[in-house]
């Protein structure tokens, strides 16, 4: 019903603004009659009745009479069109049904220069007015490709009907294209065309503002210069801005996974190689959150996010004090075999999901404030890295609040510092220990909600992220949260701009390559501490 | 400019040349001059100077954080001075250009603090890997030191006093022995300067008054540096003393002349 | 004199080890070729393949202990060292095949017709002769790994830092191997071998042949790895791993020193996957998964680390359960019995197999020697 009334919204339009409204009353069919003829004036008359009846049967008959594609047969004075795909089908072009046996001795519809002229025309106006504003976009674009002088007709009527300011831009940039290329226009249209052209920075603009003829006015030409010049800066920098956007993009994911393991390797100094499994349990406590929600209350599923951030960070907590109890603390002072030991917990954890959840991946939804995409300064964000920037920001900004201001942050402190100090003045130890991995487990479980929103959730999940996590942490400097935070981003942006140089995986390796190097060079991180204390 | 002390070692090997050499700098088997060093903003080390004539012993003594490790470290490469001079072999060598290993085969030893043996070798072993000679992968690989070494270990254990206890782990024998089995590994190394670091830290009085004797003994051959915190031994040492405080120097001379200075009293012996 | 001097080097246990692997290296494949199907001690051919299998672990396992055991230094890199000697193997195994693939050119294997490829690449030129095919297998993984140690030693990345880069670059490694255009054969790597040095790679008597390079490889490491473990270089090796920053204040370059032992380490870990290659008739970038380098760890903890045999052993002990287990109803489970002997063995047996025996006898003895002396003691009183 609404395409029936946009439909007649279109044809209405177009007899308000082509001035062929009384031709438009003839039907269809009859309109077509009038190719029969093989008379120029009858087909110009046809032409102006298609154009104004609209819709798609209307463009299929005027794109093949534009292309020398329309037939009559003499004897039915019936009109045909083939197809421009390879199988040259031949349709009826009353209904556009394909016709399995084309009649023989079909003559080819004439056309003149003028003719060919009004056709283009024709065709640019019913797309230009068409109803629906992603064709309305297309065809802007195709004038401006093309650079069809006579669509600047039909393009001066659209513009005067654009109700969309966004499309509007479009068709006031399309025909500053033509204007440009048309050889009467005065000099202010041209230097007006040019300015318009400059706030398309693209680069269709460029190559438009680059074929100004070299007769051209010295001012109009200057100006055009200058215009190609300030596009190519702005394209620059908007890569580059892009770069710095995926970058930050990736860099907050490296910090989400990396921040837990500042804790619990940088603070601790534990080898935990099962960090990356606390992230995969933490997907996977949203996963069966958002089952949960699905079953029981599918209304508030936007809220499943929110449910699933507390319980992650204490299932993994819970979870990392128990391997602290049970493992770690019996292998202080000996991080190769932490490193091995912590590796085991990571094999069961993986093969426990596995045997629980299956070995495949899991569908997280996302909630509806997390999809879609918004615009920012021509940057297309989406929500859903958008909120993940501010989500690991806030995490890092609690945490250090956290270490800065709360009794166990305190005791944490005094205890990395000088375990058999803060003993003597009555500090639990083996509880802060135990309290500071599960503060880095449940951060990793944090993380974990956050990741099954841009990763699958897998058993493997946590694999992928364990040595980009060590890389960051070592990177930035152990036992420096800031540190983790720089070298998180500084990763992220330098992976997002050797990309489009080298390709994903060969610039990971690249990055790779170049964090084994810089360890070489500064085996204590970008900020490190100095002194005897570090020996230690 | 004949009077600058802190000159590059060339310059100074060009000066021995000449009539007139600046008298400190050639003199000193070790130089230390205006040496400073900072962590993170605290000064451990200011602007300490220091010279060791070959064939002498020094003890060095001052309070706790007084950078007496500090000054061992630095002289042995594991921390680089932030400036001054550190000249070794009559101004030579320029040790802050060079590390840890350049240095231990340029004829300076080192005894930690903390008693560090290798406790999984024996002890005869231990002094086995510390005696001179070529010490590259290959030469160790092809049997240098195996079959001539064994006199030449047995004879320094018999010095430490460790003889019969040359087949046990080095991880094994007491606190006191582990102290002698470093010294011992120190005369293996047979060294030009040795820097002894608390030599007798957890001994008691009986194995204090050996290891006096034994130091005094290593001195007829080599130059020593002691750093001690027990008075009496410094005494039994019977040798010059620096205090050292704040990382400079605060008093130099005999022990009693030290002893007696009022700010040595006043920042570490105490009234 | 000499076999003296040469039996000096070994302890029982070595000597048992060395008695055992001749046997075997022996035994088996003649048992194989010589014996018939169905007698007693007749070794079929998939358990000799799957024996020789445990044996290229076996070495790596001992390459392993030579860097962890004695120089403490974890290298978790170990594993794409084998995997490298593999590819160099595979490289040659591909050229023999000759036109004899699918597509037919004589020059090209399968996948680079695949991928359009024109001409060989260059690094990929000389891997149709075997001895500098052989040269590779050791030279590759021994260049990377003196490259790596180079930079790591001289810096003193020491202790987890050096294991975390070098599962840096075993991950670097595997990404680069998947990619197609780096010329491995990416995903799919190299496979559908022909013949080693003109022999079917599948015939039986290749097969024997195999094994007994294998067993033979692996004495001779193990000769190899005791030697250098039981000069002085093997005590300076031990006085790193014990006091890294002591050794130095002697006057040992000790980066010379790991930087020797871990570059011979890598080129036999590399022999290694030269020798696997052919028997298990494949080699993928899966192969350079970090997981394999951290288990090839656990072999040498499980068999006990710095005895050398107890990594030969474990490496054995822990791949036949591994095929035991995957092999039967209980292969969901293998993971869970992996992780806890991961944290087993770091938390109740430290010193592994071997090592928990050594200790085992030395206290057996000395109870011996102590109730000897006691006995002396009181017959002495009672005279």
């Amino acid at each position: 019903m609404i395409q029936v009334r946009a439909f007649c919204a279109a044809v209405i339009s177009l007899f308000a603004f082509l001035m062929f409204a009384p031709a438009a009353q003839a039907d269809f069919a009859s309109s077509l009659a009038r190719f029969a003829q093989d008379e120029f004036s009858e087909t110009a008359l046809a032409i102006d009745e298609i154009a104004a009846s609209g819709g798609s049967r209307a463009q299929q008959v005027l794109e093949a009479l534009g292309s020398a594609r329309l037939f009559v047969d003499p004897a039915s004075k019936k009109v045909y069109w083939r197809a421009a795909t390879s199988d040259r089908t031949i349709h009826d072009a009353a209904n556009g049904e394909p016709v399995a046996d084309p009649p023989a001795g079909l003559q080819v519809v004439r056309i003149n220069n003028r003719l060919r002229g009004a056709t283009l025309n024709a065709i640019g106006a019913l797309t230009l007015m068409a109803p629906d504003p992603a064709r309305r976009r297309a065809a802007a674009e195709s004038i401006f490709k093309s650079r069809d002088a006579s669509a600047l007709a039909p393009l001066e009527a659209a513009i005067k009907n654009e109700k969309d300011p966004a499309i509007a831009a479009l068709f006031a940039q399309a025909r500053a294209v033509l204007m440009l290329a048309e050889p009467q226009t005065t000099k202010d249209q041209q230097l007006e065309a040019i300015s318009i052209l400059r706030m398309r920075a693209d680069i269709g603009a460029i190559a438009a503002l680059r074929s100004i003829s070299a007769t051209a006015d010295a001012d109009v030409k200057a100006l055009a210069a200058d215009a190609v010049t300030a596009i190519e800066a702005r394209l620059k920098l908007m890569s580059h801005v892009q770069n710095v956007w995926y970058g930050l993009s990736l860099g907050s994911v490296l910090l989400l996974a990396a921040i837990g393991l500042a804790i619990t390797f940088g603070v601790m100094g534990v080898i935990n190689m099962a960090h990356g499994e606390m992230v995969m349990l933490g997907a996977y406590t949203t996963f069966v959150v958002q089952e949960v929600f699905r079953a029981y209350a599918p209304a508030w599923f936007d809220w499943s996010l929110a449910v699933a951030l507390p319980l992650a960070f204490l299932f993994t907590g819970l979870v990392g004090v128990a391997i602290e109890r049970g493992v770690i603390r019996f292998l202080y002072g000996r991080p190769l075999e932490t490193l091995l030991a912590t590796w085991g917990v990571s094999l069961i954890l993986q093969q426990a999901v596995r045997t629980i959840f299956g070995p495949s991946n899991r569908e997280v939804g996302a909630p509806s404030y997390m999809s879609g995409a918004f615009d920012l300064l021509g940057l297309s964000v989406t929500w859903g890295r958008m909120w993940i920037i501010v989500f690991t920001l806030f995490v890092f900004v609690s945490l250090l609040l956290a270490l800065k201001h709360t009794s166990l942050g305190l005791h944490m402190r005094a205890v990395t510092q000088n375990r058999r100090m803060a003993s003597a003045m009555g500090i639990r130890t083996p509880w802060v220990d135990a309290m500071t991995f599960g503060l880095g487990s449940g951060l990793a479980g944090i993380a974990g909600v956050a990741l099954s929103q841009i990763d699958n959730v897998s058993p493997n999940l946590g694999q992928s992220y364990i040595i980009d996590s060590f890389m960051v942490v070592v990177f930035g400097g152990v036992g420096n949260l800031w540190g983790t935070l720089v070298s998180a981003f500084a990763l992220g942006v330098a992976n997002k701009f050797l990309e489009p140089v080298a390709g994903a995986v060969l610039a990971k390796i690249f990055i790779l390559v170049l964090l084994i190097l810089f360890i070489q060079k500064r085996p204590r991180g970008l900020f490190a501490l100095k002194g005897r204390a570090v020996e230690a | 400019m004949k009077q600058d002390q802190s000159q590059a070692p060339a310059d100074i090997a060009a000066f021995e040349g000449g009539t007139k050499a600046p008298p400190s700098v050639t003199s000193a088997l070790l130089y230390l001059d205006g040496v400073s060093v900072s962590f993170d903003g605290y000064r451990a080390i200011r602007n300490l100077s220091l010279f060791i004539e070959p064939g002498e012993m020094r003890a060095i003594i001052g309070p706790n954080g007084a950078g007496k490790t500090t000054m061992m470290d630095i002289v042995t490469g594991k921390t680089r001075p932030d400036e001054g001079d550190v000249l070794f072999d009559h101004g030579k060598h320029d040790l802050t250009k060079l590390d840890e290993t350049a240095i231990a085969e340029l004829g300076i030893g080192r005894k930690f603090q903390k008693p560090t043996v290798f406790e999984s070798h024996t002890v005869a072993d231990n002094v086995l890997l510390a005696l001179s000679g070529p010490r590259g992968p290959f030469a160790s690989l092809f049997g240098w030191r195996n079959k001539v070494a064994r006199e030449k270990v047995y004879a320094i254990l018999e010095t430490a006093g460790l003889l019969e206890h040359r087949a046990r782990l080095a991880g094994e024998i007491s606190h006191g022995q582990k102290q002698w089995l470093e010294i011992g590994m120190l005369l293996a190394q047979d060294p030009a300067i040795l820097l002894v670091d608390e030599p007798v830290a957890g001994m008691t009085d009986h194995e204090t008054e050996l290891t006096a004797a034994l130091l005094r003994e290593i001195n007829k051959e080599h130059t020593l540096i002691v750093v001690e915190h027990d008075m009496a031994f410094v005494r039994a040492l019977d040798c010059k003393v620096t205090c050292l405080h704040e990382g400079s120097v605060l008093a130099e001379g005999s022990l009693d002349r030290v002893a007696g200075d009022e700010r040595v009293i006043e920042v570490y012996l105490g009234r | 004199m000499i076999t003296k001097l040469f039996l000096e080097r070994y302890d029982k246990v070595g000597l048992i080890f060395l008695g055992i692997m001749a046997t075997i290296a022996i035994f088996v494949p003649l048992s194989n070729l010589l014996l018939p199907t169905d007698s007693f001690l007749h070794v079929p051919t998939y358990v000799m393949s799957l024996i020789g299998k445990y044996l290229c672990y076996a070495i790596l396992a001992l390459s392993l202990d030579l860097v962890w055991g004695y120089c403490g230094i974890l290298s978790l890199g170990h594993g794409a060292f084998f995997a490298l000697g593999g590819y160099a193997m595979g490289m040659y195994l591909m050229r023999q095949i000759g036109a004899r693939g699918v597509y037919g050119n004589p020059d090209l294997p399968d996948f680079m017709v695949f991928l359009n490829w024109k001409v060989l690449p260059w690094f990929w030129y000389g891997f149709d002769m075997f001895p500098f095919a052989l040269l590779m297998m050791a030279l590759v993984p021994g260049l990377l790994a003196f490259l790596f140690g180079w930079l790591a030693f001289r810096s003193r990345v020491t202790g987890v830092y050096l294991s975390i880069i070098t599962q840096a670059m075993t991950y670097a490694l595997l990404l680069a191997f998947f990619r197609n255009d780096m010329g491995f054969g990416g995903n799919n790597g190299l496979t559908d071998f022909k013949d080693i040095l003109g022999f079917s790679i599948q015939a039986q008597g290749t097969r024997a042949a195999l094994f007994f390079a294998t067993a033979l490889l692996l004495i001779l490491s193990y000769v190899l790895a005791r030697w250098m473990v039981t000069t002085a270089f093997g005590k300076v090796l031990i006085a790193v791993r014990d006091a890294e920053s002591r050794t130095r204040f002697l006057g040992y370059r000790v980066e010379h020193f790991k930087l020797l032992v871990f570059t011979v380490s890598a080129a036999m870990a590399g022999l290694a996957g030269a020798l696997y290659v052919p028997q298990v008739g494949i080699i993928n970038p899966s192969e350079f998964s970090p997981a394999n380098s951290i288990e090839a760890v656990i072999w040498v903890a499980v068999g006990g680390r710095g005895t050398l045999v107890g990594a030969a052993l474990g490496a054995v002990v822990v791949n036949f359960l591994k095929t035991w287990f995957t092999t039967g109803f209980l292969a969901p489970y293998w993971l869970f019995m992996l992780g806890g002997l991961f944290i087993f063995v770091t938390l109740a047996m430290p010193k592994g197999i071997v090592g928990t025996l050594q200790d085992w006898s030395a206290r057996r003895r000395e109870r011996a020697t102590y109730t000897e002396k006691s006995a002396q003691k009181i017959a002495e009183q009672g005279e």
